[in-house]
């Protein structure tokens, strides 16, 4: 599904990812660890579309076409879902407006029926039923005066709505109290299935105790030094990524 | 008498026959003070850029202009002629005044029972008499401001709404001014008065509208009483012609608990002046002030508000969002006067502005102050262009970037208008701002 070889990033003058591979298929949960500045952000912001990164070697390829060339809306209508780290407050807009448009938006790419009021408003509140949201969010301005749980919240509930086919949490899991962090894990692994990849982008092991990964790389100053099963986040966790950023040149260089 | 400078020569002689017109139509009792305002008048003319309320704002091409009285001959209007001002879902009394003077055919002002009163102010003139006495022109300071003399002076018409103790209104009650084309420029000097007893409550709507393109100047004055624990909102709405000038002063005076909301929304005309000015004169009164105004071309809108907290334990809140496109120029000024005795003042400002082009422009100027020291005041203001984050992330989310960006800045005039409770109004204003969106119809659309 997804295949990004020989990735390099630029921000400013500041080169951030340095030759990332990694290979994602359909079904799959993958998971990307690194400490902090390593490059795990500037990856998932990548992925969407973010324009204030410069990619300057390799490719991305998302279902065999070439992602970077998309812009983040033609990314998105095509499957891409990244969950924010920071969502953004959008002071005026109300939930249910911002919603509707996106949802409109990529049913209309997927050459599907636009939704009328009543139509989304039913598909809506199925939807918070299944991860607890309240209406009332509908009527709130997108992610303002919302709690940092709440807002995580919400970026997995835009996940379930819009149905992606590759979903990237960017560091969903952080400054989530363990309450919070169990109802994000069970809305994201309600969304598992052999259609669909998932690339969990963390600092910490604890997220991952929730939502099993397949798969686990570390990612060290904008490379993958090591790519490994479940229990390589166990032996993070155990021994700090300072051992293996020692040992990163022996490490394989993050294919499988 | 200081010397008068031509611009206001034409006021004055103006003044002559009106005021012999005036006195026989049985509103003696009006000549002192119209008298008074226009010798003041004299004495003031029209504001420069010297005077530093008026920095920011040159109303030479007002002082300069010539505009005739609208004189009686009234433009004939049908009903379906201000259909298209029609507010979808709105009940309530509605007054329309057609180049300032009271349309009756237009009107439908209702009958309110338990001594209400919903009127022309030409009719309470002679019939309300003992009313208005005791307010008119009391608050609407003439002494310190030219514009508001000069419309003391001529004020012969407006909307008049009486609310008797302890009643309720809940149909907003609208005044319509329309503007027609006339055979030379028109001033007009429209005098809105409103009164609230005690424990009361009411919901006044100001709109200013035109026609067609045409070139007028529009001098208000609304004065406005809040008596012992009444609560009032206020809504002006301002669509004038792209050429109209517009100079209007909302004086409102609260009594002890009462709490008052003054909603602003600037649209149209080419030289804008929106004075507010509450003085919050008993203790615990509350008052809100919020406002928005989107302007492009050469448009010029200024916003001077002056908060008054004349008393102790009184809150007031003041939001103000602009949007600057073309090469529009917008003002915002907020003072906020903390007198001596008024302490446990609560008083918050918040300006945030827009700009949407190089060449548009805002000046925002906070001014506290603060004679008493036991008090809370703040204000901020911001001024950018679109955040480019906010953007990504709708996009991110499968939302064209156009249609990202018309949302945002629908979004930027929207936290405005939800702070609007009168929902009718409230989605009339929602359309008007989308109508003038770039894009607008992307957010329709969504």
């Amino acid at each position: 599904m997804l295949e990004i070889k020989n990735l390099y990033v630029k921000a400013g003058n500041h080169e951030i990812l340095k030759g990332v591979h990694l290979k994602v298929n359909a079904g799959e949960v993958h998971s990307i660890m690194g400490p902090n500045g390593s490059g795990k952000s500037t990856l998932a912001q990548v992925l969407a579309g973010r324009e204030t990164y410069e990619v300057t070697r390799g490719e991305v390829l998302y279902e065999g076409k070439n992602l970077l060339e998309m812009a983040p809306e033609e990314r998105a209508c095509e499957g891409v879902f990244m969950a924010f780290q920071y969502p953004v407050e959008i002071p005026g807009v109300s939930s249910a407006q911002f919603l509707k448009a996106a949802l409109n938006a990529i049913r209309r790419a997927r050459g599907l029926e636009e939704l009328d009021a009543m139509e989304f408003l039913a598909l809506v509140k199925q939807k918070f039923k299944v991860l607890g949201v309240d209406e009332k969010l509908l009527h709130r301005s997108v992610n303002e005066g919302f709690s940092g749980g709440e807002k995580k919240r919400n970026e997995i509930f835009q996940m379930a709505l819009l149905e992606p086919r590759l979903c990237i949490l960017d560091e969903t899991d952080s400054g989530l109290d363990i309450d919070a962090l169990k109802i994000v894990a069970s809305g994201v692994n309600g969304l598992r299935s052999p259609g669909r990849a998932i690339l969990v982008i963390t600092h910490y092991q604890r997220l991952l105790n929730y939502i099993i990964p397949d798969y686990v790389h570390v990612l060290v100053e904008g490379r993958i030094v090591r790519s490994g099963g479940k229990e390589l986040a166990l032996e993070l966790e155990e021994k700090g990524y300072a051992l293996i950023e020692g040992g990163a040149g022996a490490a394989a260089p993050g294919r499988r | 008498m200081v010397a008068v400078t031509p611009a206001t020569d034409r006021y004055l002689e103006n003044f002559d026959r009106f005021a012999r017109v005036a006195a026989d139509s049985g509103q003696e009792w009006l000549r002192p003070v119209r008298q008074a305002a226009i010798a003041r008048f004299a004495e003031l003319g029209f504001p420069t850029i010297r005077d530093e309320d008026w920095r920011f704002t040159n109303v030479a091409p007002i002082a300069q202009a010539s505009f005739a009285r609208a004189n009686g001959s009234r433009t004939e209007l049908s009903p379906r002629d201000i259909d298209q001002f029609a507010v979808p879902g709105l009940v309530g009394p509605q007054l329309v005044f057609v180049n300032g003077r009271y349309a009756p055919r237009l009107s439908s002002p209702g009958s309110l029972s338990d001594g209400a009163t919903v009127s022309s102010l030409a009719q309470a003139f002679t019939d309300a008499r003992t009313v208005l006495e005791p307010h008119l022109a009391r608050y609407a300071d003439y002494a310190r401001d030219g514009f508001t003399a000069l419309n003391t002076a001529f004020m012969e018409d407006g909307g008049f709404v009486y609310v008797p103790r302890g009643r309720v209104i809940e149909a907003p009650i609208r005044l319509l001014y329309v503007s027609t084309e006339t055979a030379d420029p028109i001033v007009t000097h429209p005098r809105n008065v409103i009164v609230l007893e005690e424990d009361s409550q009411a919901v006044i709507v100001e709109e200013y509208v035109a026609l067609g393109a045409e070139v007028y100047f529009s001098n208000v004055v609304t004065e406005v009483v809040v008596g012992q624990n009444s609560v009032l909102s206020h809504y002006l709405i301002e669509r004038d012609s792209e050429q109209a000038f517009n100079v209007s002063t909302l004086r409102v005076q609260q009594g002890r608990s009462s709490n008052v909301a003054s909603h602003t929304v600037l649209l149209g005309g080419a030289l804008v002046r929106n004075n507010v000015h509450p003085v919050m004169a008993g203790e615990g009164s509350e008052c809100l002030i919020n406002g928005l105004f989107m302007a492009t071309g050469r448009q010029h809108m200024d916003n001077f508000m002056r908060v008054e907290h004349a008393s102790p334990h009184c809150d007031s809140r003041q939001f103000y969002n602009g949007i600057l496109d073309g090469r529009s120029h917008g003002v915002f000024s907020g003072r906020i006067i903390v007198h001596k005795d008024a302490q446990k003042t609560d008083a918050k400002q918040t300006n945030k502005n827009l700009l949407l082009s190089e060449e548009a422009q805002i000046d925002s100027k906070p001014q506290l102050e603060i004679y008493a020291d036991d008090v809370k005041c703040t204000h901020g203001a911001t001024i950018g262009q679109m955040d480019e984050g906010a953007i990504f992330y709708l996009r991110s989310r499968g939302i064209a970037e156009d249609a990202a960006r018309a949302l945002l800045l629908f979004g930027f005039a929207n936290e405005s208008l939800e702070r609007m409770k009168v929902g009718p109004i409230r989605k009339y204003l929602e359309a008007l701002v989308t109508q003038w969106l770039p894009q607008g119809k992307l957010v329709e659309e969504s």
